[in-house]
Order: C-alpha cells, then structure tokens, then sequence
C-alpha cells in the first residue's frame, strides 16, 4: 500500500511545529504548481551564512518532513553548502547514492517512487534559492 | 449491465484495479482502439488534399467522424471543428470572440472553471484591457446564479462556464446562464468536458453559443478535441491558429479566411483520432443511458454515504444526486490529499489528488490543500467504490 513512505521518522519529522522567525534577512518561497506543494523559508544571516531559520509549509507529509530536515540543517550554511545539499538530496533520490546526512535515510524509501521526488526536494529547492540571492 | 460495458473496456480486465480518475482521463473501449488502428491500416493518409485512393478513404472517414459528432451533439457537421483537445478548443473560443474587446468591456468566468477554461480569459483580458468578473459559486460547490444580475453587466460580451464541474460535479443550469449573457447581447461559452462523458449533449437546445469538450474524458483517444459552435457564431470568429487547410485566397501581401469549419483547422488535422472520438460516440449513443444514469446515481450515494460516515471527511460539492454527474470531491481531516492517493494507489484504486487545475475553486472555498477527488463513469461498479472507502480507512490510519 505504499506504506513504506510513511515510516515514523518521517511522520515525526512531518509532525514537528515549524519555527516562526521574525526579523528574516530574506525569504524565499517554491511552489509545486503541479501538487500544490508551497514552501516559504525565511533567514537571518550572519557572515554569509545562516545564523538562523524559519519555515512554513502547505504541502503533503513528504514536503513538510523535508522541510523540517533542511531547515534543521541549515544553520551554519552559506550558498555553495545549501546548493551542494540540494545536489545530495537530489542524488540520493534519482541515482541511488548514500545519504549525505544521517537523518536523510529516512526518505530512502521514496527512490522508487519519482512522482514524489518533488514533494522531498522542494524544501531543499528553497534553501538553496534563498541562500543564492543576494542578500540585502 | 456495468459488467457488459466493462467488458468492452480492456484496461479494466485486471483483477484488483478500481479505476476512479475518469474525470482526468476515461478509460477506451477496445473497439475505439480498433477503430484507430483500422483507419491508420487502411485509410492513412492526409485529408482534403489528395485524389488518390487512400486519401479519398482518409476524406470519407474524417467527414464521417464529423457527422456522427455532429449527430451526438444534435447539430449540423458544418458547426463541428476538431481541435487537439479541449484546452485549444476553449483558447481558440476565448481568442475568437475577445480578440477585439478592449477597455469597457467586461467578459464574466465562474470561479469553478478548470485553468483551461478561465486563464484564456485571464490572458486575454491582460492583454486587451477588458474587465473579467468572476461569478462566485456557492458554498456547497455551485454556480451562485443568485449574483448572476450583478455580475452579468450591459457591458459583458461573453460569459464562459462549465457545464459540469471537474471538482464538485456540479451541473450547472445552462439555460439560466444563457438568458442572462443572451440578456445582454453576450456570448456563452461552455466548457463541456465533464459532461460529454456522461451522456449526449445538444449544446444549442442549451442556450449555448460554443461549446468545447476532449476526446480523452469520452472514451476516444487523446490528441483529440471538439468546439461546436453556431454556424452565425463561427461565421464571425477569427481562427486563433493560421495554416495550411483554412484559407480562401493567398496574394503576397494579405490572405483570406476559408469557410468554417476548416477556417479553424489549420495544418494537418487530427484524423485517426477523430475517427477514434466518432467510435467511441457511437458507442456511447448505442447505451442505454437512464440504466447508465441509474447505475451512476447509485454508485454515486453510495460513494457519497460512505465518505459521510466516515470520520473527519468533508464532502466538496453537493450532498445529493441531483444536478451532478459522478464526480466526489472530499478532504480527511488530518490527511493531505497527495499522501491519501499514493496510498490508494498502493491498493490499486486510482484516485487524484491536488487542486485539479481550479485554484480560484480552491481559494473560493478555503481548500489550500486541495482534495481527493474520486470520478465515474459507465464502466464503474460496487467494488470500485468499496475499495475506495476500505481503502480510505486503512489509508488514514497510516497517516494519522
């Protein structure tokens, strides 16, 4: 039944509450037109970096745990570590490569199933477009 | 009797497959598959244009796919024009009659059109200046013509609707439509995809001015569309595509539109698959629709009080069966649509989740997430829905 996209690290990961950030240095949101998937993240930065990070998410369970993993590991990344990210998460998907991260196994289950690479990557997408625009 | 007309649709034959996404895509009958596969065996070759024997079978079977639309629709051959599908059929609608409006003007779209059917519109109006009014829906999912007197001004030109809704199923009352855009000069525009598949149409008897359906939501192949249009309105609209196939005269410096419908066919047309779209039409005309029609309403209540006894399901459209084809809208609370489909799918009932191309729907009736949407159609049965609601109930316990 498909099941096996819907194991506890992931829907613990989906449950977790998204952190507000105030005071963001830049936002960025994606969309998914094809599912609906939106993820808004915002940043403060500190030397080029991520000092802090907020996100908010209306998609599906995938897109939400995803979120939280890259905004939990975004502190401390500048825009070559958060495109390289998006690189490893991506691979890890389509091409079968071992998870950059520990945390990230828990979306090795979605590999076989392409229709929701997007669902996983999108949050990932974000990330790295906030971090590649200047920041004011 | 839904078992017979299963029987004629090969896809279905799986055991342990409940197709419910008719709404996006409708199953073939195997003789409208034959039908294509004759015709590129036996008459394949271009239309209006050669003198040999194979183009003369592609003519005679081109012309007799037109008829026999023209025959489903109630209406004459000539106001019959084939198109690659229902979106070019609804863009070539939007730019025939609003290419020339401008500032002053006011087109009215329904906030339950699918993307294909208001965004020529929304285009349109960007470019030429024009007002777009929107008529909202009510809140169970319908038309609210309430508002029609308000929004319907003595400045609108066309007023674009659907017949039947892709995501509540909602039928909307089309002579009430017609008589308040007729009331004020104005053209209707109706997107027929939904309810074409559920049984013959006669457009004109409708009040309609241009009606647009697809080949692929009526058993007929894809690539394949139909705008029918009264000859008086199709006489007057410039084609929005220029080609081979649909001029007069050509000189140097200016060139003439031919007659429609073929002013509206430029280049190649789609052949086979209309010969395929005529197949699968006279398939539907030779069933026995109030049997049809009875077999859908039940599987539709059933469908319908199924989801109602479930907890945290709200049903998205009408509760009842009347005005509404079998196409269920809902959400679970808790459950996002996409992550309730895939489980679906692990189970073999097909079903669609997401916002259906009806974001201003979604917006009007607070639905972010958009909803599962589980869609029938003749070949439908019992079991069908039945795996849908067992399905439905494990689903959501692995997600919540």
């Amino acid at each position: 039944m498909n099941e096996e996209l819907y194991g506890e690290a992931i829907k613990d990961l989906a449950a977790r509450e998204p952190v507000v950030l105030d005071g963001a240095d830049a936002s960025a949101t994606l969309d998914n037109p094809l599912c609906g998937d939106r993820v808004t993240l915002d940043v403060r930065m500190e030397g080029g970096r991520v000092a802090a990070i907020g996100h908010r998410v209306k998609g599906c369970l995938l897109c939400k745990a995803a979120a939280t993993l890259a905004a939990g590991t975004a502190p401390g990344l500048g825009a070559e570590g958060a495109a390289r990210l998006l690189d490893q998460v991506s691979n890890m998907l389509k091409t079968g490569a071992e998870p950059a991260l520990p945390a990230l196994a828990a979306f090795i289950p979605v590999r076989p199933h392409k229709s929701r690479h997007a669902c996983v990557l999108l949050p990932f997408k974000a990330l790295a477009k906030v971090l590649a625009a200047p920041i004011p | 009797m839904s078992q017979t007309i299963r029987e004629a649709f090969p896809a279905l034959a799986r055991p342990g497959f409940h197709y419910l996404d008719s709404a996006a895509m409708a199953q073939i009958p195997g003789l409208v598959s034959e039908a294509v596969t004759h015709h590129n065996r036996t008459a394949r070759s271009n239309v209006r244009r050669g003198l040999h024997e194979m183009a003369q079978r592609a003519d005679a079977a081109y012309d007799g796919a037109r008829a026999a639309v023209g025959r489903f629709l109630g209406a004459p051959a000539e106001e019959v024009v084939f198109t690659a599908g229902c979106t070019l059929a609804l863009n070539m609608a939007a730019w025939g009659l609003g290419r020339n409006l401008g500032p002053g003007d006011e087109v009215v779209v329904s906030r339950l059109e699918h993307h294909s059917a208001c965004l020529p519109w929304m285009a349109l109006a960007k470019e030429r200046g024009f007002a777009l009014r929107w008529l909202g829906v009510t809140p169970d999912g319908r038309l609210d013509l309430d508002s029609l007197g308000t929004v319907v001004t003595p400045r609108c030109k066309a007023v674009a609707v659907t017949h039947a809704s892709n995501v509540t199923g909602a039928v909307s009352d089309l002579p009430r439509l017609a008589e308040a855009a007729h009331g004020v000069g104005a053209k209707l525009v109706v997107d027929g995809a939904q309810m074409v598949p559920h049984g013959r149409v006669d457009p004109r008897a409708l009040g309609a001015d241009l009606y647009a359906f697809a080949g692929h939501k009526a058993y007929g192949p894809t690539g394949i569309g139909v705008l029918w249009g009264r000859a008086e309105i199709l006489d007057g609209m410039a084609p929005l595509v220029v080609g081979g196939g649909m001029v007069g005269t050509v000189e140097d410096g200016d060139f003439t539109w031919g007659e429609p419908p073929h002013r509206f066919e430029a280049g190649t047309p789609p052949v086979a698959q209309a010969v395929g779209l005529a197949a699968a039409l006279n398939w539907m005309a030779d069933l026995d629709w109030p049997a049809v029609r009875q077999q859908e309403a039940a599987l539709a209540w059933h469908l319908l009080d199924g989801l109602r006894s479930m907890d945290g399901v709200r049903v998205i459209g009408p509760l009842g069966l009347e005005a509404r084809v079998p196409v269920v809208s809902f959400t679970v609370a808790g459950c996002h649509p996409h992550d309730l489909s895939h489980l679906l799918a692990g189970r073999g009932v097909a079903v669609r989740g997401g916002a259906h191309c009806a974001r201003p729907l979604m917006s009007a009736l607070g639905l972010e997430e958009g909803t599962l949407r589980a869609s029938l159609a003749p070949y439908s049965d019992r079991s069908d829905v039945d795996a849908l609601l067992a399905g439905l109930a494990e689903a959501v316990k692995v997600l919540r």
